[in-house]
């Protein structure tokens, strides 16, 4: 009973989530319906007309869609697999994270699949992939990997879930909340009733899931980077593909949650949930990614610099030519691989808005680098392109590949205001659990002391 | 077998002769390897009959019987193509092959223009591509005709997802357009850019109602893949395909490795031998990609390369020389 009051007390005190929606909630999804409603209206276009409204072209075939489709799988894979690793290693203090963690991996899950039908010519016909699959095409493996992780990320992030449910429920039963949501809630809490058998079921089967989508989100990741070195491309045709895939997908994880963070920090008033210091360890975690980030990126290019062949140079040339890509790639290795170890490196520039500027500033890079490493491979096959329509040449991306992109961003955000009103953004009874947890140890450390 | 001509050369003697030639390619292979040509030729009947679809009809006398399908309605393309698992398997006992002369390549761009004709394509549709390659800086500029390599070991096969493009007995590499989904894996993996994607839908595609088959690749449909399909439809016909019937300077030979002979449909050869004694050679070799087109190198060439560029627009012209200064592949 009095876990309960500590936990409605911290409720109250830090979670408006329990309050009928207000005009500000209204108007954001509001806002959001309209940017996605704009993203279907061209989605309907593209059906209509076909791919040819798009940028792509013969050469280009893949655009922004894939650059999505990578950036935001990435983004899922790294949420499960930071989790993963913070709820074996115990870490105490990322315990508030873990819920926003949980529902990046779920929420780009869903959403990451839709930029690869985007990508097809005849969406209509995606159940030939089950129809006629073939086990040699990386497709089938991405499908494969993409589906068995969208079963284990749900049923992790439930998992976690089932404690809250059951507070929520023993909460909110005396309360004049709609009855559709206390029988939401005794729904989703699945008879959880804290006695210590099933406390004890429910953080055996949470550590098995958490060391199970280690290892799938890794080798998930690593399918779809295959999905590009599998290819005889100059540029992709690389065996550092698959690490180099991952380690970016934790790097962009880790500066969407810091985003996340600061904006519910900044607009909810949860300074005392995600506090200072979280900021911080997520701003170094940050700065060794990124420079991880860019011993990766340094290492692929000297392998391929070094020899100079001819179609690499070809490629690496474009990079380097500020009349093609040269602005846009100083820029974004700048804001990736520099950035964090200049504003996060040296203690005079550390704060948690700078932190959080460079957050947004890495994960903008990180998508400008995908886009990159995308679109100039496909402009530099083996053989030249000599073509004297502009648009088969290079590739720019049109309002329909754009509206689109921000219909995506504008579902992820709409996910989270619509969960947010329905379930607490933090686990909270994770959180009560470390409270005890400290009782104890201090216990534990106080007895220690009197008994030396 | 009937033999139609799809020349599209103006010299009618020409025309003639080619014709003639060309029957020698198809009935006399034989009078190359006579036992291998003959056994093959009955195999390829054999196959043709089951392709070809039966109608029932009713007599005057009242009796019902079956004819074949009449065929005043194809446009492009066989009548009556090998469909389903026929057209997946190849025609029996062949092994489809591809030489290009380089030394005879002028750019006359016919090649594009018949397999345009043939595939129903529109004009900025390439099947066929003609490049122009140098190979380092110090050596002559030359046309480089580039269809699909048609590879014993096909990047693009490995990849489709769903077996919509498929590896025959007879070497050639086929896309069903009605299974191929769109997801654009094998343009991306083919390291020749051989393949196109149909962008948009257009009238022709609804328009014409030819029988439609791998082999012949028509009708098309939008949102999928196409690309250079050897023309099987016409090999069974005992034709060229329509790039090397087309071309005037008989720079494309194709032909039969198993019988070893390559015509062009003025002089029929010996594969092997041409091969041997010109030096022949697949592009991108270590690629390993195994290409059942032969390039023979543009030694002692008929034309200088500058008369391609001749009936080029002067945009078109800046290009292609910019592109062989910077890049010489």
């Amino acid at each position: 009973m009095d876990s309960n009051l500590e936990a409605k007390e911290l409720l109250e005190q830090n979670i408006s989530f329990i309050e009928p929606p207000n005009k500000k909630w209204i108007f954001k999804v509001f806002v959001l319906a309209i940017i996605i409603g704009v993203g279907l209206y061209a989605l309907v276009l593209q059906v209509i007309k076909g791919h040819i409204i798009t940028g792509m072209r013969d050469n280009v075939v893949w655009g922004v869609y894939i650059v999505n489709f990578v950036f935001v799988l990435g983004l899922s894979y790294a949420g499960a697999l930071i989790a993963g690793i913070f709820h074996l290693g115990r870490v105490e203090w990322a315990k508030p994270l873990q819920r926003i963690l949980k529902l990046i991996t779920v929420f780009a899950l869903i959403i990451g699949p839709f930029y690869i039908l985007l990508c097809l010519g005849r969406p209509e016909r995606l159940f030939n992939l089950f129809i006629y699959p073939r086990l040699q095409s990386p497709i089938i493996w991405d499908v494969t990997a993409i589906v068995t992780d969208l079963i284990f990320c749900i049923v992790y992030m439930y998992f976690t879930y089932i404690k809250d449910f059951a507070l929520l429920r023993d909460i909110t039963a005396s309360s004049n909340l709609y009855s559709w949501r206390k029988k939401m809630y005794k729904f989703l809490a699945f008879g959880y009733q804290d006695i210590p058998e099933q406390r004890k079921l429910l953080n055996q089967a949470l550590d098995i899931m958490a060391a199970i989508i280690i290892p799938t989100t890794i080798i998930a990741y690593s399918l779809l980077a295959w999905l590009f070195g599998m290819n005889l491309k100059v540029g992709w045709h690389s065996s550092i593909f698959g690490p180099f895939f991952v380690l970016s997908a934790v790097y962009s994880g880790v500066a969407l949650l810091i985003l996340i963070m600061w904006i519910y920090r900044k607009s909810q008033k949860l300074e005392k949930i995600f506090t200072d210091n979280h900021f911080i360890y997520l701003g170094f975690a940050l700065m060794v990614l990124s420079l991880f980030y860019g011993y990766f990126y340094f290492s692929d290019y000297i392998t391929d610099w070094y020899n100079m062949q001819k179609t690499y140079t070809i490629l690496w040339d474009k990079y380097f030519d500020f009349s093609q890509y040269g602005i846009p790639f100083t820029i974004s290795i700048f804001m990736v691989a520099f950035l964090p170890s200049i504003i996060i490196g040296i203690p005079w520039f550390r704060s948690v808005n700078s932190i959080a500027i460079t957050a947004i500033l890495a994960l903008a890079g990180l998508w400008m680098m995908r886009y990159l490493m995308i679109v100039p491979v496909l402009e530099t096959p083996y053989l030249p392109i000599q073509d004297i329509r502009e648009t088969w040449v290079h590739y720019s991306a049109t309002w329909i590949e754009w509206s689109l992109t921000l219909a995506g961003i504008a579902l992820f955000t709409l996910f989270f205001v619509i969960v947010g009103k329905l379930a607490p953004i933090i686990p909270i009874s994770e959180m009560l659990e470390k409270k005890e947890k400290n009782k104890v140890d201090s216990l534990n450390k106080s007895k220690l002391a009197t008994s030396n | 077998m009937n033999f139609k001509c799809n020349n599209m050369t103006t010299n009618d003697e020409n025309d003639e002769r080619r014709k003639f030639l060309k029957n020698i390619f198809t009935v006399g292979t034989g009078a190359l390897a006579v036992g291998v040509g003959s056994v093959i030729a009955q195999e390829t009947e054999s196959s043709e009959k089951v392709a070809t679809e039966k109608i029932k009809v009713l007599t005057t006398e009242g009796k019902v019987i079956e004819v074949d399908k009449p065929d005043n309605k194809c446009k492009t393309g066989s009548c009556n193509p090998a469909k389903g698992i026929e057209a997946r398997k190849g025609i029996p006992g062949r092994s489809f092959v591809m030489v290009i002369d380089l030394a005879r390549c002028k750019n006359a761009r016919k090649c594009i223009e018949g397999c345009q004709k043939g595939h129903d394509l529109l004009p900025d549709q390439e099947l066929m591509k003609v490049y122009l390659m140098k190979d380092n800086p110090e050596s002559e500029p030359y046309w480089f005709p580039k269809n699909c390599f048609h590879c014993d070991n096909p990047p693009c096969v490995k990849v489709c997802p769903v077996g919509a493009t498929f590896k025959r007995t007879d070497n050639v590499v086929l896309v069903d357009i009605d299974r191929c989904i769109g997801c654009k894996f094998c343009v991306s993996a083919c390291p020749y850019s051989a393949r196109i994607f149909n962008w948009t839908d257009k009238e022709s595609y609804a328009n014409n109602d030819s029988n439609y088959s791998p082999e012949t690749s028509v009708p098309g449909q939008h949102g999928v893949v196409s690309k250079c399909d050897f023309c099987p439809d016409r090999s069974r016909e005992g034709k060229l395909p329509y790039c090397a019937s087309s071309c005037p300077m008989g720079a494309i030979y194709f032909g039969d490795k198993n019988e070893d002979a390559v015509t062009n449909g003025e002089e029929t050869l010996r594969f092997k031998q041409l091969i041997k004694d010109r030096v022949g050679y697949r592009y991108l070799e270590e690629l390993g990609t195994e290409p059942n087109v032969y390039y023979l190198p543009a030694t002692n060439r008929m034309f200088p390369y500058e008369r391609g560029l001749n009936d080029l627009s002067e945009e078109k012209k800046e290009l292609l020389l910019n592109s062989i200064s910077k890049n010489t592949h």
